[in-house]
């Protein structure tokens, strides 16, 4: 019984997942062999700059890669079965049922000329079968269930605040009960207030439906708030992958500490942000070997030809070269 | 978002239509009177045949026209129109104005009335489809087709309609709406007229379905890149799912805009094409009125035109308020 249970496959599973952009001839790698098991229930946030693969990421795993991405390497398997991910009708039964997403601004993310509660309605019609009216007393208690009045449903989009948009697209994104909500930057058009009260709903959510939840995000503290575990991504790879406690309190990749030393803390009386050096990689032609060595203060002479693999250090993974030998180490140690 | 909103909304609407139309009007009472001319010499047959300054002068007493323009002739000529009196025509003596514009308005609205409905059933579908699916097909030929014609003046494609459908092949009539004589029965002069009918209303719609499918394109186009359409995507829709619930009526705003103002031309719209065809509507009488320089006559289509472009417009506010719910505060 207990060991059926452990064999049982993780909720999601990304296998060397390698996804290309034609760009005429020449195709620039967005992300390239990304590795992670999502379990129920998991909250995992996804950092990293602009470009740094995680919206790829993310819409990879949503089946909502654009026309012009090429998966060309690596797989997706949900509840163990492959996801054809770069299928665009063959995913749409996954699509909202399985996995939904919350959009960054979600004044655009909702159609500006319908009702609120139409737009929720739709997928319990279309994807659950519903009649109108069960599919509208559905929308109803999903606006409750994100503390909005279920009168306020007649309403469109211009007539609510931000954080009230968000959370219509919150109601939304749980309409057809799947088991992963994707936050695309949920919060960033927010004020901090309403940030931190959306970020609340999400965890309270997450918790009480048993949701896995990928929060894709520049922000390190958004991650802080409500991740157990965090993946930084830098140049379409994962280059570290903890439990947030253990990211904030030890950083081992030198990416993941310049990001955290940048994060202003009034509390630690530091009153400069300390930016990380030089700029962000060159996606159609990436720096050899760590795509991040040009800006690294622990540079070494193997890291502009080898790149580091993602590998197992302490409980969790870190890509650098810098723990190679350690790591190498620590497996004779126990050896 | 309440009704309050809403009939406050419409109403600003209707009252900023009655001061355009009231300023068309005044605007026109003055364009007439400032064009050099006698209008009293003119009533006793112009300047060719002599008349006496008392000839004149009678006229000019028994037409009000040595009252001061404003405010007095102003007034009468407000207060006349609003009760429908247009004056009466100089080249049709004694025929009200009002009377010969009706007479000639029917042919008009049915040409270019047809000409509309054809060109907006198949310039949106053609628009709505090409932006739908950018750069296939339909869309390199629709897009360069239809900015062809759209930039091609309709008298321009009313005469090579002549010369090919015409002259040369014989199909269809390309002069007046009946064949003189010889048709008789009701469904055969009705036939008949459809048969002269066929070219117009091909000559005028050809440039409004470039118009539609340029305009409706390009919205559709704005539309399919829009954040919405990611959710609708990520909500499991499938395409045509996608354009009829979420993105055809985005599209349709701009199109229902020009649709609509385009419906002020329906009176205007075909005076270059009517006359190619002497085709017997407002737009022949305008030319018939400038030749004979009948002022009265032009007075009348001009405010009929004015204020056709201004109800137009009033529906076309209407119509977004209706479809677009941003714009009802």
């Amino acid at each position: 019984m207990t060991s059926s249970s452990q064999e049982k496959p993780p909720l999601l599973d990304v296998k060397g997942l390698s996804v290309d952009y034609g760009l005429k001839g020449v195709p620039s790698r967005a992300i390239d062999s990304v590795s992670f098991a999502l379990r129920a229930g998991e909250a995992v946030g996804l950092v990293g700059e602009s470009g740094s693969g995680k919206t790829t990421t993310a819409m990879a795993i949503a089946g909502l890669l654009s026309p012009n991405a090429r998966v060309s390497k690596g797989e997706v398997r949900y509840r163990g079965e492959q996801l054809p991910i770069d299928d665009d009708a063959s995913m749409r039964p996954h699509r909202w049922s399985e996995t939904s997403v919350v959009f960054q601004g979600a004044m655009n993310a909702l159609n500006p000329v319908h009702r609120i509660i139409k737009q929720i309605a739709e997928p319990c019609m279309l994807k659950l079968g519903m009649s109108r009216g069960e599919a509208t007393a559905r929308a109803r208690e999903l606006l409750e269930l994100v503390g909005i009045p279920a009168d306020r449903g007649s309403a469109y989009p211009h007539e609510l605040s931000g954080g009230m948009r968000q959370r219509v697209m919150i109601a939304m994104a749980l309409a057809c009960r799947p088991s992963i909500i994707i936050g695309d930057e949920p919060t960033t058009a927010l004020d901090v207030i309403t940030q931190a009260q959306i970020l609340k709903l999400l965890g309270e959510l997450r918790s009480r439906l048993g949701l896995a939840l990928i929060l894709i995000t520049h922000d390190l503290s958004v991650v802080a708030e409500c991740c157990d575990r965090v993946m930084i991504m830098y140049a379409g790879r994962i280059v570290e992958d903890g439990t947030v406690a253990e990211i904030f309190a030890q950083p081992k990749h030198p990416y993941t500490r310049l990001l955290i030393e940048s994060i202003p803390n009034p509390a630690s009386g530091k009153k400069m942000i300390r930016p990380i050096p030089g700029d962000p990689p060159n996606l159609v032609n990436r720096p050899s070997g760590c795509a991040f060595h040009p800006r690294c203060p622990s540079v070494m002479a193997v890291c502009a030809t080898e790149v580091p693999s993602l590998d197992q250090f302490g409980r969790g993974r870190v890509a650098c070269h810098l723990y190679r030998s350690s790591q190498e180490d620590k497996v004779a140690v126990h050896a | 978002m309440n009704g309050g909103g809403t009939s406050r909304h419409i109403g600003r609407i209707i009252i900023r239509a009655i001061v355009t139309l009231l300023m068309v009007a005044i605007l026109n009472f003055i364009l007439f009177r400032v064009i050099p001319g006698d209008p009293a010499k003119l009533l006793l047959g112009g300047a060719r045949t002599s008349v006496t300054a008392e000839q004149i002068e009678a006229q000019r007493q028994n037409w009000g026209l040595n009252r001061p323009l404003f405010p007095d002739q102003l007034v009468d000529y407000l207060s006349a129109t609003v009760r429908g009196d247009l004056g009466y025509s100089f080249k049709f003596r004694g025929r009200h104005v009002a009377d010969l514009i009706l007479e000639r308005l029917p042919a008009t609205i049915i040409l270019v009335g047809i000409a509309q409905l054809t060109a907006i059933v198949i310039g949106v579908m053609v628009g709505i489809y090409a932006g739908w699916r950018r750069g296939g097909t339909l869309d390199n030929l629709a897009t360069g087709s239809s900015l062809l014609l759209y930039s091609t003046p309709s008298f321009w494609m009313a005469m090579i309609l002549v010369v090919i459908f015409s002259t040369s092949l014989g199909w269809f009539p390309g002069y007046g709406a009946y064949s003189p004589g010889a048709i008789t029965g009701f469904l055969g002069s009705f036939l008949d007229y459809l048969r002269h009918l066929t070219l117009p209303v091909t000559a005028v719609a050809l440039g409004l379905i470039g118009q539609y499918v340029v305009v409706a394109r390009a919205a559709m186009s704005d539309v399919v890149t829009e954040d919405y359409m990611v959710t609708a995507r990520a909500k499991g829709l499938t395409g045509g799912q996608m354009l009829m619930r979420h993105a055809f009526r985005n599209a349709m705003l701009p199109v229902v805009t020009l649709i609509t103002l385009n419906l002020g031309y329906v009176v205007a719209g075909a005076i270059t094409v009517e006359a190619v065809f002497a085709w017997p509507g407002i737009g022949g009488l305008t030319v018939e009125a400038l030749n004979a320089r009948d002022y009265p006559v032009l007075q009348g289509i001009f405010l009929l035109l004015g204020a056709s472009i201004v109800v137009a417009n009033l529906v076309a506010d209407l119509a977004y308020g209706l479809l677009d719910p941003r714009v009802r505060q």
